[in-house]
């Protein structure tokens, strides 16, 4: 199988080389991003052609893969959306902004949408508690959330999936600001620094 | 004693995170003073004379980290701590995307006391964008010929990388995040050896935090007197504190080490609503809670906090009001650490399951009869029992708290709470 090989080319090099000689499983997070991409989650073949590239076993890729908790071995959304309701932004009322979220994605915590586009998760600390409620789609950040800038966000990413873009890791449709073609990230993401694209 | 910027320069100067900018507020003058008129022995011996302590947890003294790496020994790897999810840490997240140039040029400067040639910048998974930041800064600075082989013609050379992790809050102690470096599951490593000695592919490494480093090259332009002049004693220097939960203005706040929590508070606008403080955890999830009546005062420094029984760790507090309940509080931290536990040994994997299911039933108010005091055997037999400091870190919150507010586990269980320890 040559999914990722084909598909990542470059990003695979650049990866690698990262690493000094010979210590080329350095990588095998950075793959695992790429190949998420690539095969739309870790599946066996996608584990093989990681181990097949980086010369490791199966059967430690495989574990890496289940360690992480950025790693999707059964298919998920192409917009991941991972929104915090750890303790501190719990405090700010991200229990209470959760079910808002929910019923505006068409899916409970845990699932992935009738329409495949989002996979919901509740994380844990994402290191912008003091923004709270928030989330990342597709480890992008987005902050300060309510009901109207949320419908915004999702109308926007609805119609960017519907342009059917290339598949980017982390998961699958790229953070959106990187999406080809696309316009800089929303109001809701004051980080304002243009991603180089590269990621992981 | 107002705030003092040493690190989040980028609150007076705006666009610091661009090289142009980094450079003409005096940026990498200090990494090209030191490879060109300064021995690696005499940067090792600055940092000690600071007193510059680690900013991501522990407090360890710098300088005397770096001069227990080995000089004959090579490779050597620095290796940049930008992990960062302790819950309610979010000041190296600032420091990256804002001013992510005083981090390259810190670590490259470390890079050069021990000998080092590569520098490996660890970022959590979740920082896809900081490593998008960081990546674009690494490339500006090597074009520009601040970073790189033979920098100024001294023979010198330094590159940097920047390398991701992928979810895991294990990962930011520092034997987990080797391993998780050299492509292997992030699991703590016995100590030692430690890391100074044989770390990364098994050479010397040293590991640093984020805005550890980022204090380097302002501790070399300005001098070890003037870094010990601010802050106290033991705790020379700034720190930034996160500052959040039930305040009006959450956020990064960096002020001199040994201010006290009552300016802190007022720098972040005092508890909100109007409302009266109830408890502070100083330390994110990880450390023991702290009642208001234990606040007034309090300096915000290593020995001043530890004095009290809790620790200042990385200075994330996360302030609660008089409506919250501390049951509640325990329920969230112990679904934390049972999520983040890397499952290698028993007493962290076991105990963190049985905590979380205890304290989700207490919490409800569903608990049985003795819930409250099964969470106290439960935490009796992980403290001082598990392979790392995460488990001990779990215990800390549910133990305090059963401690101090005793009223909050009787509120929602059937049970008759322990009598309060204090
Ligand atoms: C469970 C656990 C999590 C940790 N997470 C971090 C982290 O996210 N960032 C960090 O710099 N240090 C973290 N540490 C501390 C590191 O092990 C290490 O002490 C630190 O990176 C050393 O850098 P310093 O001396 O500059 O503070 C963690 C420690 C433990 C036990
Ligand atoms: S608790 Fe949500 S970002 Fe920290």
């Amino acid at each position: 199988m040559d999914t990722l090989q084909r598909r990542f080319p470059e990003e695979i090099k650049a990866a690698v080389a990262r690493y000094p000689a010979g210590r080329q499983a350095s990588a095998v997070i950075s793959l695992l991003y790429l190949a998420q991409a690539a095969y739309g989650q870790l599946d066996k073949d996608a584990i093989d052609e990681v181990a097949s590239v980086l010369e490791m076993d199966p059967t430690q890729v495989r574990g890496v893969a289940g360690f992480y908790s950025l790693f999707f071995e059964r298919p998920h959304g192409g917009y991941v959306v991972q929104y915090c309701n750890d303790l501190p932004c719990a405090l700010r009322g991200a229990e209470d902004f959760l079910p808002v979220l929910e019923e505006k994605l068409g899916c409970k915590a845990g699932e992935t949408s009738a329409d495949g586009l989002f996979t919901l998760e509740c994380v844990m600390c994402l290191a912008a508690c003091d923004r709270a409620p928030m989330m990342q789609v597709n480890l992008e950040y987005f902050h300060d959330l309510d009901a109207a800038t949320l419908d915004g966000l999702l109308a926007e990413l609805r119609a960017r999936a519907a342009e059917d873009p290339p598949r980017r890791a982390p998961f699958g449709f790229g953070p959106p600001s990187e999406m080809a073609g696309a316009a800089p990230a929303t109001g809701a993401n004051p980080a304002g620094s243009g991603p180089t694209g590269q990621g992981g | 004693m107002p705030e003092q910027h040493v690190v989040l320069r980028n609150r007076e100067i705006p666009g610091l995170a661009r090289l142009d900018v980094y450079v003409a507020h005096g940026g990498y003058a200090q990494l090209k003073r030191a490879v060109t008129e300064m021995q690696p022995a005499e940067v090792i011996d600055l940092v000690k004379a600071s007193g510059l302590r680690g900013r991501g947890g522990a407090g360890f003294p710098t300088g005397l980290k770096w001069s227990f790496v080995p000089r004959d020994l090579y490779p050597k790897y620095i290796v940049v701590n930008n992990d960062e999810s302790e819950p309610g840490t979010f000041k190296d997240h600032e420091i990256t995307l804002e001013n992510p140039h005083q981090v390259i040029e810190g670590a490259a400067i470390a890079a050069y006391a021990v000998g080092a040639e590569t520098v490996f910048i660890y970022c959590r998974g979740e920082f896809w964008q900081e490593m998008d930041v960081l990546r674009a800064a690494v490339a500006e600075a090597r074009a520009a010929g601040h970073i790189g082989p033979n920098l100024h013609g001294s023979g010198y050379g330094v590159e940097v990388q920047v390398s991701p992790g992928a979810g895991a809050y294990i990962c930011g102690e520092e034997t987990a995040l080797l391993s998780s470096l050299e492509g292997e599951l992030g699991q703590p490593r016995l100590k030692p050896p430690f890391p100074a000695v044989a770390g990364l592919y098994a050479k010397p490494t040293v590991v640093n935090n984020t805005e550890t480093l980022a204090n380097v090259p302002a501790i070399l332009e300005h001098g070890a007197d003037w870094f010990k002049s601010i802050g106290t004693e033991k705790s020379p220097g700034t720190k930034i504190c996160c500052v959040s939960g039930h305040v009006e203005r959450p956020g990064n706040y960096e002020i001199p080490l040994g201010t006290s929590w009552d300016e802190l508070l007022a720098m972040a606008g005092g508890v909100w609503k109007g409302r009266r403080l109830k408890a502070v955890l100083p330390a994110g999830a990880s450390a023991p809670v702290l009642a208001a009546e234990q606040m007034p005062g309090l300096a915000l420094d290593w020995e001043s906090v530890a004095a009290t029984g809790s620790i200042l760790g990385s200075a994330s507090f996360i302030v609660m009001d008089e409506t919250v309940n501390m049951a509640w509080v325990a329920k969230k931290t112990i679904a934390f650490f049972k999520h983040e536990s890397c499952g290698k040994c028993s007493p962290c994997r076991e105990g963190t399951w049985w905590l979380k299911h205890l304290t989700a039933r207490i919490a409800a108010g569903e608990a049985g009869p003795d819930d409250v005091a099964l969470v106290t055997q439960v935490v009796d037999q992980m403290e001082g029992k598990c392979f790392c400091p995460l488990g001990e870190f779990a215990q800390s919150v549910p133990r305090s708290t059963i401690e101090r507010f005793a009223a909050d586990y009787a509120e929602r269980s059937a049970a008759p709470a322990p009598a309060a320890a204090d």
